[in-house]
């Protein structure tokens, strides 16, 4: 097979994977509703502490937080929660066992997380605006679209270490994965400065890349700085980007070995 | 609703059912080439398994120092046999002997502790990722994903196996006529569907990619005897049609006398014996005496059999 049939193979795979992942989600739409529901919920009510306190900046501030923790959390959600979600429907020795590379399922369910992370993100965004009578006129669109783009690298690449979990544990394997995001959330300053943090807690703030996403997307929506200013941030997601998803991925391949030398990818018989 | 049924005499050798959906031989004719000019496959053999040794540690066991690994058993020990290209092979043994261990460790999904597996000559362990595109397997709990329709799961499954989904659409429509499924239930959910027509749908999603070693772990379990045996006809048909070679494990003796065209025993991880359905009921039954599969199975599998083997 050719190099090129060969890539247009795999690109035509991790589509598949994202393709029945968006045929889930419209299985699962009651469920889908709820969840929009929550999360625009939380971020209105989380928005509403800035109204009270009669700082319009402060409701931004806040709603920026809680849009753009919403996007990264369901990037990071999605990739790693992939292995756990075929176990559950048990389907995990099916794709494994499919003439695949591991990359590119992986790649595929990260193609479907960010398309659906930008819609729910997107549609949260326009419901607050609405609410808050949020002017973003201001805002710098294409440094905060530079950002966003960018800030996905080391999401994907912490969501695909953090995939291989469930492969090592059946029943904690996810637990920990939602306690590695709770400690993301805590350290890096989604709904405050990283200044107020303990000062033991600080340097869990500098080595999380939420930091530099949320202020670099703060400058860039808040103040309208131009991509010169926000330099050293996209600098150090980019880098935390090439390091983390190859890093990631050689998690990923390491669990799967010892996932299939103890026979963990067996759910029964 | 399929107008031909299947009758014994067909299974025992009849012309094979007129090909409503195909069966891609060119591209497996083509794949093997491949695998022959790479240096892999030799023309012959399709499956070559030596001295393979999978262990596991003792659901019960207890550790006897912190640093000490749990007690294991041997899941499989030792198991030696070679199938040809073309032969259809069947593995019976009680629940728990290791058959399953052994499909999945054929299928890449389990790493072998000790000996060799080579599908048409590729090393499962060494180069899993090609053994992966020779191989489609039929588990006994057909792997869907149950709030998807039939249709949308066999999509799925032809992206995966790089079919273009209107050639996939027509293969399987035609394979799903053959077993006498009503295509336009795949519109339903999986979760609706019965046991046997999830079955059914499993196997033709195998089928569909027509891989060259097809593993099937017991395929007809809660399958009705009429669907039986048109599940049976397909892999015979699949069989002279692609060319197709057939690992079968099943624990319906009469599938395997009717299907195989050698079996082998295994017990307690150990490949015991290994021959025709005829030599095997040759061997279990005494001077003058005709045994059946069942008497094979049990004389093999029996304890009064060990006893004899251990000199007891």
């Amino acid at each position: 097979m050719s190099i090129n049939v060969r890539a247009l193979r795999e690109f035509w795979c991790s589509v598949g994977f994202a393709e029945r992942n968006f045929m889930l989600v419209k299985r699962y739409a009651g469920w889908e509703a709820v969840f929009l529901t929550y999360t625009i919920v939380s971020a209105l009510t989380i928005g509403l502490i800035g109204v009270a306190t009669g700082d319009q900046r402060l409701v931004l501030y806040l709603v920026i937080g809680a849009v753009l923790w919403g996007y990264l959390s369901i990037l990071f959600h999605e990739v790693s929660e992939c292995i756990a979600w075929e176990r559950w429907e048990g389907t995990l020795e099916y794709t494994f066992m499919a003439p695949v590379k591991r990359f590119t399922q992986l790649m595929g369910n990260a193609l479907y997380a960010i398309t659906y992370g930008l819609v729910r993100a997107g549609v949260q965004l326009l419901v607050c605006a609405l609410f808050f009578g949020i002017s973003l006129a201001g805002g710098n669109f294409l440094t905060a679209a530079v950002v966003l783009v960018v800030s996905s690298l080391p999401f994907l690449g912490m969501g695909l270490a953090c995939a291989v979990l469930p492969l090592l544990s059946r029943e904690r394997g996810s637990q920990a994965t939602h306690i590695f995001q709770a400690l993301i959330l805590l350290v890096s300053g989604v709904y405050y400065d990283v200044t107020v943090l303990p000062s033991w807690l600080q340097p869990l703030s500098v080595v999380s890349p939420a930091t530099y996403t949320l202020r670099a997307m703060r400058a860039a929506v808040l103040d309208g700085v131009g991509l010169a200013d926000v330099t050293t941030e996209l600098w150090i997601l980019v880098v935390s980007g090439v390091v983390l998803i190859p890093a990631g991925f050689a998690c990923f391949v390491l669990g799967e070995r010892w996932a299939k030398k103890t026979g963990k990818l067996k759910i029964e018989g | 609703m399929n107008d031909k049924r299947v009758t014994n005499d067909d299974l025992k050798g009849g012309p094979a059912m007129e090909s409503a959906g195909t069966l891609d031989r060119v591209n497996l004719d083509r794949e093997l080439e491949l695998l022959a000019a790479d240096g892999f496959y030799d023309g012959k053999r399709a499956l070559r398994v030596e001295g393979l040794t999978k262990r596991f540690p003792q659901p019960e066991g207890k550790r006897r120092g912190f640093w000490r690994r749990r007690p294991r058993f041997a899941a499989l020990a030792g198991v030696t046999f070679a199938v040809e290209k073309n032969e259809i092979f069947g593995l019976i043994g009680m629940n728990g002997s290791g058959k399953s261990t052994l499909i999945r460790i054929l299928s890449t999904l389990l790493a072998p502790d000790e000996g060799e597996v080579e599908v048409f000559g590729v090393d499962v362990t060494r180069n899993p990722a090609r053994v992966r595109e020779l191989i489609n397997r039929v588990a006994v709990d057909a792997a869907f994903f149950k709030v998807l329709s039939g249709s949308e799961n066999l999509r799925y499954a032809s992206r995966l196996y790089g079919l273009w989904p209107q050639e996939a659409r027509g293969r399987y429509n035609g394979l799903l006529r053959r077993i006498g499924f009503e295509p336009k239930r795949l519109k339903d959910q999986v979760k609706s569907l019965s046991r046997g027509e999830r079955q059914k749908v499993a196997v033709v999603r195998a089928f569909m990619s027509t891989p060259a070693l097809l593993l099937l772990d017991e395929p007809t379990t809660g399958l009705d005897p009429r669907s039986k045996r048109e599940v049976q006809r397909l892999i015979r048909d699949m069989r002279a049609e692609a060319g197709t070679t057939v690992l079968l494990t099943t624990h319906d003796m009469e599938e395997a006398e009717r299907l195989c065209d050698r079996i082998g025993i295994l017990h307690e991880g150990r490949l015991i014996t290994v021959g025709t359905p005829a030599e095997l009921e040759r061997r279990a039954g005494g001077p003058g005496e005709a045994a059946t599969m069942e008497d094979v199975f049990l004389k093999f599998t029996g304890a009064e059999w060990l006893a004899d083997e251990n000199g007891g």
